[in-house]
């Protein structure tokens, strides 16, 4: 039997998750990999939003900073377990993109992206001057999850590292089944018609605002839930995390691993969050080496790594 | 029987220019009516008034008795007007499936939630539209490129697969911009019994065409434009007669191919 795309994408990523593990030396790869599911969410919103539907965004993570500080301030504010203001981060994320969307989705390619990015850092701004909320740019604490408590009490001992790898992976098999139902049902297939013609899709009956509106809507939840997983986790955050270079990292790692993939996105992400790790031996050039390997990635490979490579496999193959 | 699409006095200028002014016709269902003109008359910018791309600037459209000027495309989609573009607009990375399918849009769409978590309600919904799609490639004979990426498809086979996206809405009305533009003279027929086949079904049909023979062969009325006006209309027999249309468009192709055999 052929398996689909889907549960080919999905096999693999579950079998990232389970067994890379086993290749961990110590504790510390544990975080490493935890950081790159908590970045791997977000960008499969950004492959919704772009991928899908050929919108640009450069203000995501100001959506990351809400669902961040929703982790913080809600339990100590609203008393609400860290659980469910990772819910209401989310939800508050959705609103906030579909009242700004509506506007702001008239606009197409630079024009939409220097709107959106004028979102990313409306939301930093407030979250940086707000001192008695916020804590300003020192940042603030976030309760703790409670959840690895829980495990332990059922006899599941997880390390801090462990816990929140497995946790985070999780999240995004979750993340990355909704997008790739999507991909294939009556609205993805609508999203992906108005990217390839968007006055051919209205001549089909694609209400195309509301259809960008709802993938902006989408991406945004994806975005805060990614922030919400890395207050939660690192129990502390600042207002980096919707800073705009971080925005600019989501598009980044979602068009260097492949845009119009699931997979490719997720690798993209792992790559961007590997690859400083990796260039810290390059010291003081690192911003540099790592500037370069994205030029030539874009230049030579401008479909993206996975897509590109998997390409020059199939092609040998054959 | 009633019209289904009448044009009343449409008219639009761009920039002072008068690009279409004052054109009335109807058409009934089943009815094959096509607007013909020299390049520039305007037939382009009349149909992407009447589909709902440009406001126009004078005049009226009316669609099964309801006044849809200016209307958006998506919503004159929902009451039955679908059509072609000139320069095709196809879903190029999308499977020629897929662009059949998406045809099926106000047929097949749901709650997003259900689409998001692959219920079986959203799945019985895209497999109905697949089905329907299936059905519609054989009609248009691309029941074998089914899989492939719609940009590899060769100009006339992306002709045809436009037509059959538009069909997958079921229209009522379907506007054909020069649906045989760039096909040799096999497909232009193939394209020719399709487009009666679907008027005899009941679809009323309004066609830009160049390929004057086809035009004359299908067509039960005729509506001639010259820069931007309307300058004659009637059955086949009477506009190929009319000496208003043979100086303006029929007239000046003979003037310069005698010009050329006596050079």
């Amino acid at each position: 039997m052929r398996l689909s795309a889907k549960s080919a994408t999905l096999l693999v990523l579950i079998a990232l998750v389970a067994l890379s593990p086993i290749l961990f030396p110590s504790g510390y790869y544990y975080r490493v990999g935890a950081l790159i599911f908590v970045n791997a969410i977000a960008v499969t919103g950004i492959v919704i939003l772009t991928g899908y539907a050929g919108q640009i965004s450069l203000g995501h993570a100001g959506f990351a900073g809400i669902g961040a500080y929703a982790c913080a301030l809600a339990p100590v504010h609203l008393g609400l377990h860290p659980s469910l203001a990772l819910v209401l981060g989310a939800a508050i994320s959705g609103v906030i993109a579909f009242l700004v969307g509506r506007p702001i989705l008239r606009l197409k390619g630079y024009y939409l992206g220097v709107a959106t990015l004028g979102l990313g850092i409306l939301v930093s701004m407030v979250l940086n001057n707000e001192r008695q909320l916020t804590g300003g740019p020192d940042g603030m604490e976030v309760p703790d999850l409670g959840l690895r408590g829980l495990l332990k009490d059922a006899g599941l001992d997880l390390t801090n590292g462990q816990f929140w790898y497995f946790f985070c992976g999780l999240a995004l098999i979750l993340g990355a089944w909704l997008a790739l139902n999507l991909y294939n049902s009556p609205t993805g297939r609508a999203l992906r018609a108005l990217h390839g013609s968007e006055v051919a899709a209205r001549t089909v009956g694609i209400d195309v605002a509301q259809l960008k509106l709802r993938a902006f809507v989408i991406s945004a939840v994806y975005a805060s839930v990614s922030g919400s997983l890395l207050a939660l986790q690192n129990k502390f955050i600042t207002p980096d995390v919707a800073g705009f270079m971080h925005s600019i990292e989501m598009v980044t790692m979602a068009v260097l691993g492949g845009v119009g993939s699931i997979l490719g996105a997720i690798f993209g992400a792992a790559v961007l969050t590997l690859l400083p790790q990796v260039l810290t031996v390059f010291a003081e050039y690192e911003q540099l080496v790592l500037g370069l390997v994205m030029m030539l990635v874009m230049i030579f490979l401008p479909q993206g790594l996975l897509p590109s490579i998997l390409r020059k496999v199939r092609g040998k193959g054959e | 029987m009633t019209a289904l699409l009448s044009v009343e006095g449409l008219g639009i200028s761009f920039g002072g220019l008068k690009a279409v002014n004052d054109v009335s016709f109807t058409v009934r269902p089943g009815e094959i009516v096509s607007v013909i003109g020299p390049n520039g008359a305007g037939k382009t910018t009349l149909f992407n008034m009447i589909s709902g791309v440009y406001q126009p600037g004078s005049g009226r459209v009316v669609l099964g008795g309801e006044n849809v000027t200016g209307m958006a495309p998506h919503l004159l989609a929902r009451r039955g007007m679908s059509r072609t573009f000139q320069n095709l607009q196809i879903f190029q990375s999308m499977t020629v499936l897929e662009n059949a399918i998406s045809g099926y849009h106000l047929k097949e769409r749901g709650p997003v939630l259900a689409d998001l978590f692959g219920l079986p309600s959203s799945r019985r919904r895209a497999a109905e539209a697949q089905a329907g799609a299936r059905e519609l490639l054989a009609r248009v004979g691309l029941d074998r490129a089914a899989e492939r990426e719609a940009g590899n498809l060769s100009y006339g086979a992306l002709k045809r697969l436009e037509i059959a996206r538009a069909l997958a809405l079921s229209p009522k009305i379907l506007l054909l911009d020069e649906p045989a533009a760039g096909c040799n003279a096999v497909e232009t027929e193939e394209i020719d019994h399709l487009i009666a086949e679907v008027a005899k079904s009941g679809v009323a049909i309004l066609l830009v065409e160049h390929d004057m023979k086809m035009v004359m062969r299908i067509s039960n009325h005729i509506v001639v434009l010259d820069h931007g006006e309307k300058i004659a209309e009637g059955d086949p027999a009477t506009v190929s007669r009319n000496p208003a249309v043979i100086a303006a468009y029929l007239g000046t192709d003979a003037g310069t191919e005698a010009a050329h055999a006596d050079g």
